[in-house]
C-alpha cells in the first residue's frame, strides 16, 4: 500500500517554491475574502451579537443552519468564560473547532497495487467535475509512477467521451471506449478486463453525471458497480463522489443518495478556486462516515490537492497563508 | 427535512388564530420559520435579510380578509412577495430584431451553458420557427466544442465549426458574418465557463460582449447553486449587460433558493427552466412555482386559498387535508373537485398552480379533460348512491349500466370515470409521499424519461 498523498506533495512543493499546495490552496480560497470577518471583536465575550456574526459568516460559507449551531456552541465551550482578545483569536478558535469536526474525515486515498487494476469508479450530479477530476487524478497517479488506464463510462452525454480521451491524450494513458449509447457498465466490464490484461496498476472509470432524485438512474450506477465486481469482487475499490464547492445545501442529500446507492470511499469536492467556501463539507462531515480525498483547485491536471483538515478549515476560517 | 415549512408554519400561525391583524408580535415566529426555509433552500443570506424585512414590513397590518385566517393571511403575503420578486420583468424573447438575434450565454463551469444553447436552438426552432446558428467560444476545455457540434446535428441547427487555436472573438465575430450571410434568424454563442474570481476571463467577455453586442446577454447558472451564487450573480452582473437568467437542472430536487438570490441581484428576469438533460428540457419559468418550491410547501397552500375565496370552505378544508394525506380519497371528494374546478375557471387555471415535471405542460393535461366531460362526469357521479361513492370497488357491470343510463351516457364513460379516478387516487398518494413531480409522472400521457 502506498500513499498517494506523500509522493505528491514533494512533487508539487518542487514546482512551488514558497509555501507549497496549502499555502496555494489558502490563497485561491482566500480570493474569495476568506470568511471576511468584520472585525472588531476584542475585548468582547462569545456574546449574541458575536454569535449571530459569527453565524452569519458560517452561513454564507454553506455551512448549513445545523453545523453553524454545533461550531458555535463548540467555540462557546473552548472559549469558556475568558473573554475575547482579538479577532485572530476569534479566528484561530473557529479554525481549531473546524479542523476538529474534518480530521477524522482527512483520510488520503491510497492504492492498493496488488489488486491490479485498483478500481476508481467517479460518480456525482451532471457537471461537477468527474472527468475533470479523473484527468487530474491520472495525472498525480502518473506521476507517482503508477501505470494508469481510463474507462469512458459516460456514454450519455455528448462528448464526453471525447472529453477523457483528450485527457486520456494530455496524460499519455490509454482509454477504453465504446461507441455513445453503449451500456456503461459493460464498458466498464471490458475496461477492466482490459486493464487486468495489460498489468495496469489503476483504471479511472467515468461516469455520467446523475442527479441524485433520479431512481432509474441510480439503479444503473448500481449495476456499474455490481458489474464490476465480476472479476474482482473488491472492485470497484474506490467509489468517488465528486462534490461541487459551487453548490449548496443540496450537496448533502447527494452525497446520502449516492452513498446509499453505492457505498461511498470518498468524497473529492472541486472548483474551491471559484470562490465558494465548500463549508457544506463540515455539515457531511457530522452525517456521513465518508473520507474526503482531494480538493480542486482549478481545471489543470495539476490543480488538485489532498484534502488536509488544517488547511481546509484555516481557509474557511479565513486565516492568512502561514 | 425540507417539507416541514408548511407544517411549522402551520403550528405558528394557528396561534395567530382569533386574531384581526398580523402584528410585529403574532408574526415573529413565522418570521424565523421562513428565514431559516429560506436559508435552508440556498437563497444567499443578504438577499434573505432583505426579504424578511420586506414581508415583516408588507405583513404587519395587514388587513386579514373574511376568507382567510391571520396564519394564511401571513403565508400569502410570503407567498405573493417571493412570486412577485421572481416574476418582476420577465417578458421572454425579443426577437422582432433584425435578424441574426446574438444570444450569448456565459456562467461557471458546469453550469450547463452548453446544452442549454443547444435546448434554446430547439425551442427556438420548434416554438418560434426560427433557424438558429450555434457557435461554441469555448476553446479551453477539452471537447467543448465537439460537444456543441453535437448538439447542433441533434437540433438540425446550423453549426459554425471553430477550433481550440482560435480566439474566442475571431470566433464570434465570423459566426456573426456567417449567420447573416446565411439569413439565420438567431445565433446562440456558448462560452468557456469561469469563476467569479477569473478577472482575466472576465475581462474576456466583457471585450466580447462589447465588440459583438449581442441582443440577450443570458447568465446560465446551477438551481442547485449555494450561498456564493449571490457574488457570482454579481461578478457576471457587473461585467456584463445582462438581459436574463437560465436555472439549469431544475429537475433536482434542489430547492433552487439561488433564482432569489440571482434574480435580487442581477434584476434581470428568469426566463428558463433547464429541466432535464435532454434537449427537449426547457420550460418557460413560473414564478409562482418557484416560489412554492423555494418555500418548500408544494402548491397546496395557495390552491386552498383561492378555493377557498370560491367555495366552501370546510370543504377545501377537506380536500386539502385528503390532498395531503393521499387518503380516503373517493368519488364525492372527486365530485367535489372536479365542481371546484368548473368554478374556478376551468382545469387549466387549476394546472397553472400545479408545480409540473419536466417536460409537462400544463396545455398537455388539460387537454385531456375539457369543462364539458367536467360536467358529465360530475352527473355520473350524482347518478350514484352513496355507496357507491365512498367504495368505487363495489361498482359491477350492473350498476355501471344504471349509473350510465342515470346520467344518459354509455358505459365506458363509467369505466373512464373510474379509471381516472384510481389514477388521481394514486397521484394523490404518491403527492403526499414524494411531492407533485412523482405524482404527475403517474399519469397517461405524459412524458416521463
Ligand atoms: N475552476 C474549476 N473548474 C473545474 C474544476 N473541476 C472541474 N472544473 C470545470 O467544471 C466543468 C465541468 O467539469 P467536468 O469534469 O466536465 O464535469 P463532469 O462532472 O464530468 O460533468 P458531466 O459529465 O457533464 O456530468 C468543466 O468546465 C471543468 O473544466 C475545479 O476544480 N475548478
Ligand atoms: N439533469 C439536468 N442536467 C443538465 C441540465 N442542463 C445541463 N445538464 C447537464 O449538466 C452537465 C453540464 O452541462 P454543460 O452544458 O456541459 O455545462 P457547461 O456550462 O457548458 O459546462 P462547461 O462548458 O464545462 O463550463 C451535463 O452533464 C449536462 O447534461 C438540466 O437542466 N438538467
Ligand atoms: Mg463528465
Ligand atoms: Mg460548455
Amino acid at each position: 500500500m502506498f500513499s498517494i498523498t506523500m509522493r505528491a506533495m514533494s512533487d508539487r512543493d518542487e514546482q512551488k517554491p514558497r509555501g507549497g499546495f496549502f499555502k496555494r490552496l489558502r490563497e485561491r480560497m482566500n480570493r474569495g475574502r476568506g470568511l471576511g470577518l468584520t472585525l472588531g471583536f476584542a475585548g468582547r465575550k462569545l456574546d449574541d451579537e458575536l454569535a449571530e456574526e459569527l453565524e452569519t459568516q458560517l452561513l454564507m460559507a454553506d455551512v448549513g443552519l445545523d453545523a453553524a449551531d454545533r461550531i458555535l456552541a463548540a467555540m462557546r465551550k473552548k472559549l469558556g468564560k475568558a473573554a475575547i482578545d482579538s479577532d485572530d483569536q476569534v479566528r484561530a478558535l473557529l479554525r481549531d473547532v473546524l479542523a476538529d469536526m474534518l480530521r477524522d474525515h482527512a483520510q488520503p486515498l491510497t492504492v492498493d497495487t496488488s489488486a491490479r487494476p485498483y478500481v476508481i469508479l467517479v460518480v456525482g450530479v451532471n457537471g461537477s467535475g468527474k472527468t475533470t477530476t479523473i484527468g487530474k487524478l491520472a495525472r498525480r497517479l502518473k506521476d507517482q509512477g503508477y501505470s494508469v488506464m481510463l474507462a469512458a463510462g459516460d456514454t450519455y452525454r455528448a462528448a464526453a467521451i471525447e472529453q477523457l480521451q483528450a485527457w486520456g491524450e494530455r496524460n499519455d494513458v490509454p482509454v477504453v471506449a465504446q461507441q455513445p449509447g453503449a451500456d456503461p457498465a459493460a464498458v466498464i466490464y471490458d475496461a477492466c478486463e482490459a486493464a487486468r490484461a495489460r498489468g495496469a496498476d489503476v483504471l479511472l472509470a467515468d461516469t455520467a453525471g446523475r442527479l441524485q432524485n433520479k431512481a432509474g438512474l441510480m439503479a444503473e450506477l448500481e449495476k456499474v458497480v455490481r458489474i464490476a465486481g465480476k472479476l474482482d469482487p473488491a472492485a470497484p475499490h474506490e467509489k468517488m463522489l465528486v462534490l461541487d464547492s459551487s453548490l449548496g445545501q443540496n450537496a448533502i442529500s447527494q452525497a446520502v443518495e449516492f452513498h446509499n446507492a453505492v457505498g461511498l470511499t470518498g468524497i473529492t469536492m472541486t472548483k474551491l478556486d471559484g470562490g465558494a467556501k465548500g463549508g457544506v463539507l463540515v455539515a457531511l462531515a457530522a452525517q456521513l462516515d465518508v473520507p474526503f480525498r482531494f480538493i480542486g483547485v482549478g481545471e489543470q491536471a495539476e490543480d488538485m490537492d489532498v484534502f488536509d483538515a488544517d488547511a481546509f478549515a484555516a481557509a474557511l476560517a479565513g486565516i492568512e497563508s502561514a | 427535512m425540507f417539507d416541514n415549512l408548511s407544517d411549522r408554519l402551520k403550528t405558528v400561525t394557528e396561534r395567530m388564530r382569533g386574531r384581526g391583524r398580523l402584528t410585529e408580535d403574532n408574526i415573529t415566529d413565522a418570521v424565523r420559520d421562513v428565514r431559516r426555509a429560506l436559508l435552508e433552500a440556498d437563497v444567499a443570506l443578504p438577499v434573505v435579510r432583505g426579504f424578511v424585512d420586506r414581508v415583516r414590513e408588507r405583513a404587519v397590518g395587514a388587513e386579514v380578509t373574511r376568507s382567510l385566517s391571520p396564519g394564511q393571511a401571513f403565508i400569502k403575503v410570503i407567498h405573493d412577495e417571493l412570486a412577485g420578486v421572481l416574476g418582476a420583468g420577465a417578458t421572454g424573447f425579443e426577437l422582432r430584431h433584425q435578424p441574426p438575434v446574438v444570444i450569448l450565454l456565459a456562467g461557471l463551469q458546469g453550469a450547463g451553458k452548453t446544452t442549454t444553447a443547444g435546448k434554446l436552438a430547439l425551442y427556438l426552432k420548434e416554438r418560434a420557427g426560427r433557424s438558429v446558428m450555434l457557435a461554441s467560444l469555448d476553446t479551453r476545455r477539452p471537447a467543448a466544442i465537439l460537444q456543441l457540434q453535437q448538439l447542433a446535428e441533434r437540433v438540425g441547427a446550423v453549426w459554425h465549426p471553430s477550433t481550440a487555436d482560435d480566439a474566442p472573438l475571431d470566433i464570434a465575430r465570423a459566426a456573426v458574418d456567417a449567420a447573416r450571410r446565411s439569413q439565420a434568424g438567431v445565433l446562440v454563442l456558448d462560452t468557456a465557463g469561469r469563476t467569479r474570481l477569473d478577472e482575466e476571463l472576465l475581462a474576456e467577455l466583457k471585450v466580447l460582449h462589447t465588440e459583438i453586442q449581442p441582443q440577450e446577454t443570458l447568465f446560465v447558472v446551477d438551481s442547485m447553486a449555494g450561498q456564493d451564487a449571490v457574488n457570482v450573480a454579481a461578478a457576471f452582473g457587473e461585467t456584463l449587460p445582462l438581459t436574463g437568467v437560465i436555472l439549469t437542472k431544475a429537475d433536482g430536487d434542489a430547492r433552487g433558493g439561488a433564482a432569489l438570490s440571482v434574480k435580487t441581484v442581477t434584476g434581470q428576469p428568469i426566463l428558463f427552466l433547464g429541466t432535464g438533460e435532454e434537449l427537449s428540457g426547457l420550460e418557460v419559468f413560473h414564478p409562482e412555482r418557484m416560489a412554492s418550491r423555494i418555500l418548500g410547501m408544494g402548491d397546496v397552500l395557495s390552491l386552498v386559498e383561492e378555493v377557498e375565496q370560491k367555495v366552501d370552505r370546510k370543504q377545501a378544508e377537506k380536500l386539502a387535508r385528503k390532498v395531503q394525506k393521499g387518503k380516503g380519497f373517493d368519488l364525492e371528494d372527486l365530485r367535489d373537485q372536479l365542481e371546484q374546478m368548473m368554478n374556478l375557471g376551468g382545469l387549466e387555471s387549476l394546472l397553472d398552480k400545479l408545480p409540473l415535471p419536466g417536460g409537462v405542460n400544463s396545455n398537455q393535461l388539460a387537454g385531456q379533460v375539457d369543462d364539458k366531460s367536467l360536467r358529465r362526469q360530475v352527473a355520473l357521479i350524482n347518478s350514484m348512491t352513496p355507496r357507491e361513492r365512498r367504495f368505487p370497488k363495489i361498482i359491477n357491470g350492473s350498476r355501471k349500466r344504471r349509473i350510465a343510463a342515470g346520467a344518459g351516457v354509455a358505459v365506458p364513460e363509467v369505466n373512464r370515470l373510474l379509471k381516472q379516478h384510481t389514477q388521481m387516487q394514486k397521484m394523490m398518494k404518491r403527492m403526499s409521499k414524494g411531492g407533485m413531480k412523482r405524482a404527475l409522472r403517474g399519469l397517461p400521457g405524459l412524458p416521463g424519461r
